[in-house]
């Protein structure tokens, strides 16, 4: 799939902008501030309904106007889809799919496949577990959106499970008595359940996962060390019994500190990088090369799903040496649709063709 | 902000479930533009709501009575109850025809979130009704998200060991529709919870 046109109302830094993108690699180039990673951002907007900058609506609509449009032509197996998000800051946004009124912006989910690379995603590797748990659950729910029912289960249950921990030690601070514990076996019963499945779900996406990031690894660095991601678990098996076990195990200590102790929501995604761990020993490059390969492996493994995504590296280039910069050009060649963006046009290797457009404030130019 | 009367009937009508600001407004200046008689009868209607409507003493739905209009029905079955959240809830399944028990309507969910328990809910009337041996089957219509598959789960661990059949009802797809629209979360959870034939 590939994105033909994409047009921005109000969008961030653009009044009114269009731009005539083309399959196979599209290069934005344009200096720092000028609005690049705003195009990209607005793209990965309508596939996911969040930015991945910012985490409200509010700033994504330009300083002074109400309301911002992103209007995407989508081209999927020789036919064409417009798809047109309006951003309402504060409100539930409006959403068209085609030529009719979507019944809700979810129902856009999947019109726009898209596996978006900036240099955010450095938190992937350096950053907390929830990042990487983040990382796994986005993919989960890129393949089948039925993750995203079973997170929003799994998240709801664990905030009234803490809420009910907590309230239960607040009272017994306050009064030095029990405190209501009487529906923890309720909740302890559907945590295992709904984490069960996500758990399962997580460890087979990681095995599948694996060969395509070490080999995505392998190709940006040239054999300069093999990558390895292994999932680290609080609970022994993926099943609703070995939930119950683990949460009966840490259960007087969640009952001294109020907050559940077991469970998915506890795990890591541990990245090696040959024998040392990633977080604490790689270099800036090798880290940065370690998060574009994590993405660049959902990318493959979306595509063997017989899923074509668009895919976006925002700012890549300049991060890395002259070799992995051509690999990486080489690698990405026969995408369906890429968009890279650049601050320094020399950094883009002359090896990846394509259209290239010159962004200025407000304006884009293919060049 | 508007002066007086006006501005507290915005205020007063914005405190209502589902009324925003907007439309606190527009239903503010209606009132003030329509006849004098309808808004007579609105406003006798708000409050013989509160003077007449009780709740039912032995299902704790509404009723203008000791016991609601289901409770004193002698064609309904005294041996199947249908265990709701709310009031509302029994509308919604009379209107479907298909019951012909008795309902109790709990007030809400467990929800510790909210700081609701089984205390705060009609859970142990529940059990006095249940107690009574007149009850073979209690039929769990709790709403179908967090608090309510909880609320569900929590009685049927407490009903099980007396012998009484427990059901829950079954959810997926809307029915009426068609398949092709229903979204992908609906279609992929109904699909994963599929039963054999
Ligand atoms: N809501 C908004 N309204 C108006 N301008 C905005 C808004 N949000 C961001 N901007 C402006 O957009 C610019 C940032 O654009 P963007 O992040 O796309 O830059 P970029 O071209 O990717 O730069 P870099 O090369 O540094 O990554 C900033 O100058 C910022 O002031
Ligand atoms: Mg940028
Ligand atoms: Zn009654």
């Amino acid at each position: 799939m590939y994105v033909r046109r994409l047009e921005l109302v109000d969008v961030r830094s653009y009044a009114r902008v269009g731009v005539d993108l083309e399959p196979g690699p599209n290069v934005l180039i344009g200096p720092n501030g000028v609005g690049k990673t705003n195009l990209v951002e607005a793209m990965g907007y309508v596939a996911t309904l969040a930015s991945h900058r910012v985490s409200t609506d509010a700033p994504l609509v330009r300083v002074g106007a109400s309301t911002g449009v992103i209007r995407c032509a989508i081209v999927h197996e020789q036919r064409e889809l417009l798809v047109e998000l309006e951003i309402v800051p504060g409100r539930a946004n409006r959403a068209r799919l085609g030529r009719s009124p979507a019944r809700r912006p979810r129902d856009i989910l999947g019109a726009l496949r898209l596996v978006l690379f900036a240099p955010e995603d450095l938190s992937l590797v350096r950053g907390d577990p929830d990042q990487r748990r983040r990382y796994l659950d986005d993919l989960l729910t890129a393949r089948q959106p039925r993750f995203a029912a079973v997170r929003a289960d799994y998240e709801r249950v664990l905030k009234q499970r803490n809420a009910l921990l907590r309230t239960a030690y607040l009272t017994r601070k306050v009064t030095r008595q029990g405190g209501d514990l009487s529906t923890l076996e309720v909740w302890d019963t559907h945590l295992a359940e709904h984490g069960a499945q996500l758990l399962r779900a997580r460890l087979a996406l990681v095995e599948q996962l694996s060969p395509y990031l070490e080999d995505a690894y392998q190709q940006v660095s040239a054999g300069t060390g093999k990558a390895v991601a292994e999932y680290r678990g609080s609970v022994a098996e993926p099943t609703a019994e070995a939930i119950l076990a683990a949460l009966a195990e840490v259960r007087a200590d969640e009952v001294a500190r109020g907050t559940t102790l077991a469970g998915p929501h506890r795990d890591d995604l541990v990245l090696r990088l040959g024998d040392l761990p990633v977080k604490g020993y790689a270099s800036h490059g090798e880290s940065w090369s370690y998060a574009l390969a994590l993405r660049l492996a959902g990318y493959s493994l979306l595509r063997a799903d017989g899923i074509e995504p668009v895919l976006v590296l925002d700012d890549v280039f300049a991060e890395l040496d002259t070799g992995r910069r051509e690999r990486l050009a080489g690698l990405i060649a026969d995408a369906a649709q890429v968009i890279v963006t650049c601050a320094v046009e020399a950094d883009v290797p002359a090896s990846l063709r394509g259209a290239r457009f010159r962004v200025e404030p407000g304006e884009v130019a293919r060049v | 902000m508007y002066e007086g009367a006006i501005q507290d009937l915005i205020d007063e009508l914005g405190r209502l479930p589902g009324v925003g600001p907007k439309s606190a407004q527009r239903i503010a200046f209606h009132v003030l533009a329509a006849d004098q008689t309808d808004i007579k009868r609105l406003a006798a209607a708000l409050t013989r709501v509160k003077e007449q409507v009780r709740f039912c003493v032995q299902c704790y739905n509404v009723a203008e009575e000791d016991s609601c209009r289901i409770c004193r029905d002698p064609r309904r079955r005294e041996d199947a109850i249908c265990v709701v959240e709310e009031p509302k809830d029994v509308v919604a399944i009379e209107r479907t025809n298909e019951f012909r028990g008795r309902y109790h309507v709990l007030g809400g969910a467990i929800n510790p979130l909210e700081g609701v328990g089984p205390d705060n809910l009609r859970i142990r009337e529940l059990m006095a009704r249940l107690s009574s041996g007149k009850v073979t089957e209690l039929i769990l219509a709790t709403d179908p998200n967090t608090e309510g598959e909880a609320t569900a789960t929590y009685l049927a661990l407490m009903v099980k060991p007396m012998g009484i059949t427990v059901s829950r009802l079954a959810s997926g797809l809307p029915v009426g529709g068609d398949l092709e629209y229903a979204d992908e979360i609906t279609l992929g959870r109904a699909f994963e919870g599929r039963r054999t034939l």
